[in-house]
């Protein structure tokens, strides 16, 4: 199965690049934009029991694959 | 003294911490592969700037699980005297040795220039001989050096006077002006709340020499070393 994941900063966090790519949509004429927040996206092909895979992935997302300081994660199993 | 300066692969501010602490400074100073899985005989550690694994995933996230690290924190827990510079301190701070977090720099740039930063405190093994009101002249060079942490922990490292060092202008004022990437608190340095392990983004090993345009950053390794020999920051091995 493969563990999609997506890695955002926390809205707290300062986002130049989010804030960067804002502006350029707007000065490309993007209407209508409130905000826009640039994190990372990670696809994990792996196998095994799904609840297993997934307290594993929960776990890997905590330690290593986001920084719970600065960044929230999400994923799901497909 | 005997330091150990760690080596992680694109690890290359190493050599130059090395130069300074053998050669400037006249104490023993070997390098330690991420590899090793003991820190010898040392009486403290560096762990030096650079670009460890390319900065993938996250600056020091990948070098913070390195078997080194283990050693280090055994090292840090005993009290042993801890400094990451730059890219040591994104390890340190990945490594959950030290709070908070260093993200991109708020103009997106890489800056590589010097600065000037002002020791908040004098009681640490890091900042004792930077006399009082000294404003240092030391370079940086990184993308993403802009400290964050959350207003609970920044009240903390406030009360704990665990500031070590901020970016200032050249009369010492904490303006933003002088903030080069966009710092909480104009934050360049911390310690963790046991004083024994220090990070900071400005780089003292580049500015150890009058030939190099400062020698600022000698304060640094000479309260560390002043510490050790007075005793005032645990042996642990």
């Amino acid at each position: 199965m493969k563990a999609k994941i997506i890695i955002t900063p926390k809205k707290a966090v300062l986002d130049p690049q989010g804030k960067t790519v804002q502006n350029a949509l707007e000065h490309m004429g993007y209407g209508g934009i409130s905000a826009v927040h640039v994190g990372k996206y990670l696809e994990i092909e792996v196998s095994g029991d799904k609840e297993t895979v997934r307290k594993q992935i929960d776990e890997a997302c905590h330690k290593f694959l986001s920084n719970p300081v600065i960044e929230d994660y999400k994923f799901e199993l497909d | 003294m005997n330091f150990a300066v760690l080596q992680f692969p694109a690890s290359n501010c190493d050599q130059d911490a090395v130069h300074v602490l053998r050669n400037v400074l006249g104490h023993s100073a070997r390098l330690l592969w991420h590899k090793e899985t003991s820190l010898g005989n040392a009486d403290a550690v560096i762990v030096p700037g650079g670009f460890s694994y390319g900065d993938y995933l996250r600056t020091g996230a990948i070098a913070r699980f390195s078997p080194v690290m283990q050693a280090v924190q055994a090292f840090a827990a005993k009290g042993g005297p801890v400094l990451g510079i730059c890219n040591g301190f994104q390890i340190l701070c990945e490594a959950g040795l030290l709070p908070g977090a260093l993200i991109r720099n708020r103009s997106l740039q890489f800056r590589c220039e010097h600065v000037f930063v002002k020791a908040a405190t004098a009681n640490s093994p890091f900042t004792s001989q930077i006399p009082d009101g000294k404003v240092l002249r030391i370079p940086i060079a990184h993308g993403e050096g802009c400290y964050f942490a959350d207003a609970e922990t920044i009240a903390r490292l406030k009360a704990q006077n665990q500031i070590l060092w901020q970016y200032a202008d050249a009369q010492g004022e904490l303006t933003d002006v002088a903030n080069p990437n966009g710092s909480v608190e104009n934050i360049a340095g911390i310690c963790n709340e046991s004083r024994n392990v220090a990070g900071l983004m400005p780089h003292p090993e580049r500015a150890s020499e009058g030939l190099l345009g400062s020698a600022d950053g000698r304060l640094i390794f000479e309260s560390l070393i002043h510490a050790l020999e007075s005793k005032s920051v645990a042996k642990a091995a």
